[in-house]
């Protein structure tokens, strides 16, 4: 069966068959990253375009790690220094970078629903690398694979997310994705972080840590954005830590195997301890290397996809 | 629907044909002692296994068997109309140095040996590879030819040879199937 659409703009309305193929697909090519070659040739002769509108450092390092793994040529593209800086639209600049004959886009960009846009104006493959506070798809379908390599399943587990629910596109991709494919997910945050009515996506909604620890199997802990929220959000980083922090103690006081995920960047100490973060319960360096293979499976079945 | 034109292996031949082979491999490696095996997926697979463990009986040891999967290296992977699914390939050894007795069901264009050699060497160096096939059919569209062959079979390119392997199909056997009739 192949995949059922033609881009990956976000996990909403997501096939459950098609994350499924896409997870299936990542196990093969993670098996290529253990290799002494770690590249194959299933994308020769097709052009990639990243274009990144919003900084980022690992999103961007994975996805052009990923093309060249599957032998793609890859062009780099980001705002700053650009075209876009001298006023030109999101539709002209991707249309002059398309009429150069490329094949797949891969873009972040600050506004919510670009990529969707994006898809309705040009031919090529487009892949939502990040967009706005809406949707990451990418990295909700790696954090599954995680959690599958991991538990074994994704069906029946508890998930909780933890942090600024109301401005994070990865709990959004996780909430869609995790609950298609039949998991149980919660967030937990002050209630400044969790939006409004988020209970009709299907997520209990829980404000205190220690209620929600003994509950789960995995938690999803997500950066702060201590520059933009303390004192907005919450009074004070410290405080943040006091009340949400993911520690050593939280975690034996909840008396359960909790496998310990974050996206990165990660804040030591405030979302989350140098200890857990360091754990054998923590799969953060695992996320960071599925990434690579999840963002194979993404490309190489959208590209093979006729 | 294709229809049967003949049998050519029934289940006592499939038994007489991997022995020979696995024979045939011993002969010209004197022994079992650097050979590793390498099935390709689905059906090389289980010639592999069969080979191996016929290889294990005739010598007291115990072969490393991997699979490879050669669909990224395939030649056709961007035009093909179905979306082929990837299964995987394991290879859970070194296999620099090693004699590598690679084995499919059927040899045909060899193409998908072109792409199996490819992927192999991007594996390691090893110090040679054998191909072993079940059926050679011929039809070659590449310089490749099988250092151990169960049974040739002149064929026309618009017949269609089909393996059963007990593992998957309940029997085996290697039935030779007529063209397709047009609709």
């Amino acid at each position: 069966m192949p995949l059922s659409t033609r881009h990956l703009l976000g996990l909403d309305g997501m096939k459950r068959e098609d994350i499924q193929l896409i997870l299936d697909t990542a196990v093969s090519f993670r098996e290529v990253l253990d290799r002494p070659i770690k590249k194959v040739p299933p994308l020769q002769g097709k052009t990639i375009a990243n274009m990144f509108f919003e900084n980022s450092t690992r999103t961007r390092l994975s996805f052009e790690l990923a093309e060249r793994r599957l032998s793609a040529d890859v062009l780099g593209f980001s705002a700053t220094g650009s075209s876009v800086s001298k006023g030109e639209t999101l539709k002209d600049t991707a249309r002059n970078i398309e009429a150069m004959k490329i094949d797949m886009v891969v873009m972040r960009h600050s506004a919510a629903g670009a990529p969707h846009y994006l898809a309705k104006v040009i031919e090529s493959n487009v892949i939502n690398a990040g967009d706005g506070g809406h949707e990451h798809p990418t990295q909700a379908l790696l954090d599954m694979y995680t959690i599958r390599e991991k538990l074994g399943r994704l069906e029946g587990l508890h998930v909780c997310i933890i942090g600024d629910i109301s401005h994070s596109r990865v709990a959004r991709s996780n909430i869609y994705g995790l609950k298609t494919m039949g998991a149980r997910v919660s967030v937990c945050g002050p209630a400044t972080m969790i939006p409004r009515e988020i209970e009709n996506l299907g997520v209990e909604v829980y404000h205190h840590i220690d209620d929600v620890l003994p509950r789960i199997d995995v938690l999803n802990v997500l950066r702060i954005q201590l520059e933009r929220d303390a004192g907005r959000l919450f009074p004070s980083i410290r405080e943040y830590h006091n009340f949400y922090g993911v520690t050593r103690q939280r975690l034996d006081k909840a008396g359960r195997e909790i496998t310990i995920m974050h996206p990165g960047p990660i804040n030591r100490d405030v979302e989350i301890s140098a200890d857990v973060a360091d754990s054998e319960n923590s799969v953060i360096l695992q996320q960071v290397l599925n990434g690579v293979a999840i963002r194979m499976a993404v490309l190489y079945l959208l590209a093979t996809k006729n | 629907m294709r229809k049967l034109k003949a049998s050519l292996i029934d289940e006592q031949a499939m038994e007489r044909t991997i022995a020979r082979l696995a024979h045939e491999i011993l002969e010209r490696n004197k022994g079992a002692g650097n050979i590793v095996i390498v099935g390709i997926r689905t059906r090389g697979e289980f010639v592999a296994r069969r080979i191996a463990s016929k290889i294990e009986e005739v010598e007291g040891v115990t072969l490393k068997i991997g699979t490879l999967d050669i669909t990224l290296y395939r030649d056709d992977l961007l035009g093909k109309l179905e979306q082929p699914e990837l299964k995987g390939t394991e290879i859970l050894f070194d296999i620099n140095g090693k004699d590598v007795i690679l084995i499919d069901d059927v040899l045909y264009t060899g193409r998908t040996i072109r792409a199996a050699l490819d992927e192999l060497i991007d594996l390691g160096r090893p110090r040679s590879i054998q191909l072993a096939v079940l059926i050679d059919r011929g039809h070659r569209q590449l310089p490749i030819r099988a250092d151990y062959v169960g049974k040739n079979v002149p064929t026309s390119s618009a017949e269609s040879i089909r393996v059963h392997v007990r593992e998957v199909d309940g029997e085996d056997a290697v039935l030779l199937m007529h063209p397709e009739l047009p609709e």
